[in-house]
């Protein structure tokens, strides 16, 4: 089957044959694609950006993302979780604005001044 | 741009608003930065570093250009070695721009540049009123701007609900606002893709994404991840023929084209929508290089420049997006930087900047040569012998293609590579294989030196 290393910008188009321990892979410029290559045929894995509400006027809207990858199926279930969170504190980025979201926590990527 | 927009820029810097006298105090700096996203902030950083006085002049109330409305990931993998979201990226220049401690203006517009003996006098309005600097040098990094529906010629109604792909990602990541609740995207540049995945994430749906080319615009991983993923359909050889709807935008309709990107009879069809969104392209900012008479190169839509980033106006130089329409931010920062030290050298030396390390001047820069067939452009679009170095030819293929070989020649003659030419052996090329080239994705062919070539004349990109 194809897939499509989304890893970094070159997105290889690779080719996976075989099963479990006996995957072959070829088309990948990395070794990073071998290894997205498995993941996505056993357990995909995606990273979330998105952003959650403030308090704020001038800056309504603060983006955020999940520290790690979670997994592909509970993306739109991590968007609901996100979407109750609203802040009400300065923030840096790296501060974890929401913890414990499908085995990763929620943090801040944006800067937030009062 | 139509002669509507051109007569509203004239209007906006008319000449009798700026008159020099009127200015009580004028602000004097080695450099003028003009715009504080990814490239203005790195070309600061670089003509600070490199003993300018600068300045950097920015029109939001923000430094951080675009990148603080990207919030999705893919930033930074060459600059910092990580997967930063464009927010993350946009905070480690500001940062690094901020330690710096560089002089910058805020929520300050640029009206007018003019050139003043031999320097450059810009206005700029802000709350408090117009106010003028005066610089040796200028370094546009102004960014780019998203083409509208006007530009691509879309009939029927002047209805509410049609945006371009960035003004719907300021509603959704700026303002927190939805700008639609069912929409269709046209274009599937990657901005397109990523607010398909966005407006899906925060509950809107994307009925498609139409192409009027056969291939998609966008990187193939955001077809992957923004498409794919979602389950969202693209169209190709597609494309929106009219909207419906008088208030808001109730319809859209579509229709296949033939190779001619001409719409063949029969295959229109009506899909209802609340939002029709443009991913159409991206043109360089040109306004203030048009100001100042600059050329613009057709193929890249920005100013012709030497290696140096300098226009074809003496001290002034371009970076970033306002240069062409760069793929990565890294590129654009890496750009800023470049322009940063050749202006600052500029400033302290603007008679012998092309002067040679014997002090002769020579190796004027020549027009490089390619062929319009192979390449869609190459930036720069001049080359000198003399420098400065490395060299990198920044150029996007015409056609997708698959095993070329890049090579810079001289005349008649490939030149030698710098290693060769240490090595003794002679006979090296600058050229570089390619197992694949698309147009959609810019490549880089990176240049050490041109050797001892003295005063060439005439060089060419081929590819073969």
């Amino acid at each position: 089957m194809e897939i499509i290393c989304i890893v970094c910008p070159n997105g290889c188009r690779m080719e996976a044959s075989g099963e479990g321990g006996n995957l072959q892979v070829s088309g990948n410029l990395c070794p990073k694609g071998i290894d997205f290559a498995k993941a996505e045929i056993t357990a995909p894995m995606r990273s979330l950006t998105t952003t959650v509400a403030t308090v704020f006027p001038e800056s309504p809207r603060l983006p955020v993302k999940t520290r790690s990858e979670i997994p592909k199926g509970k993306v739109m279930e991590a968007m609901a979780k996100i979407r109750t969170v609203v802040v009400h504190e300065p923030k840096k980025v790296g501060d974890v604005i929401l913890p414990d979201v499908f085995g990763t926590d929620i943090i801040a990527t944006g800067e937030l001044a009062r | 741009m139509t002669d509507k927009q051109n007569n509203f820029t004239q209007t906006a810097s008319t000449e009798d608003i700026v008159n020099l006298s009127t200015f009580t105090s004028v602000e004097n700096y080695d450099i003028l930065v003009l715009g504080g996203g990814p490239a203005g902030l790195a070309a600061a950083v670089s003509a600070h570093e490199n003993g300018a006085s600068v300045l950097l002049i920015e029109r939001e109330r923000r430094l951080g250009g675009i990148l603080k409305q990207c919030v999705h990931d893919g930033f930074g993998l060459l600059r910092y070695k990580e997967r930063l979201t464009g927010p993350e990226y946009a905070q480690r220049e500001i940062d690094c721009f901020l330690a710096a401690e560089i002089p910058y203006v805020l929520e300050s517009f640029v009206v007018d540049v003019r050139k003043e003996g031999s320097g450059y006098v810009v206005c700029a309005q802000s709350a408090a009123g117009m106010k003028a600097y005066s610089c040796k040098a200028i370094i546009l990094a102004c960014g780019c701007r998203e083409r509208t529906s006007r530009q691509v010629f879309i009939h029927g109604q002047r209805s509410a609900g049609i945006f371009s792909a960035g003004t719907a990602q300021y509603f959704v990541n700026i303002q927190g606002k939805m700008p639609t609740k069912r929409c269709v995207i046209l274009g599937s540049g990657d901005i397109g893709l990523i607010m398909a995945r966005r407006l899906t994430l925060e509950g809107a749906s994307v009925v498609g994404v139409y192409e009027i080319k056969n291939a998609p615009a966008g990187l193939s991983r955001n077809i992957s991840q923004c498409l794919d993923d979602f389950g969202i359909p693209l169209h190709l050889s597609t494309t929106v023929t009219e909207v419906l709807g008088t208030q808001r935008v109730e319809a859209v309709a579509i229709e296949k084209v033939d190779t001619n990107m001409n719409p063949i009879p029969g295959t229109r069809e009506i899909i209802e929508c609340d939002a029709l969104i443009l991913s159409v392209g991206l043109l360089p900012e040109i306004e203030l290089a048009n100001a100042l008479d600059i050329p613009i190169d057709p193929a890249t839509k920005g100013p012709f420049v030497d290696q140096s980033l300098m226009t074809q106006a003496a001290g002034v130089f371009a970076c970033g997006n306002v240069l062409h329409v760069n793929d990565l931010a890294d590129w654009v920062s890496w750009s800023g930087e470049i322009a940063g030290e050749n202006a600052a050298k500029y400033c302290r030396n603007p008679r012998g900047f092309f002067t040679n390390k014997d002090g002769c001047v020579g190796g004027e820069p020549v027009l490089l040569q390619y062929s319009k067939a192979d390449f869609l452009y190459v930036v720069p679009q001049y080359v000198s012998s003399h420098g400065p170095f490395p060299l990198t030819l920044f150029f996007r293929s015409r056609e997708d293609v698959k095993d070329k070989t890049i090579t810079l020649a001289s005349g008649g003659v490939t030149l030698p590579s710098e290693e060769a030419l240490q090595d003794g052996k002679g006979g090296g090329y600058i050229s570089k294989k390619y197992r694949r080239i698309i147009p959609s994705e810019m490549e880089a062919l990176k240049v050490k030196s041109l050797g001892r070539l003295g005063d060439a004349v005439e060089f060419r990109l081929k590819m073969e």
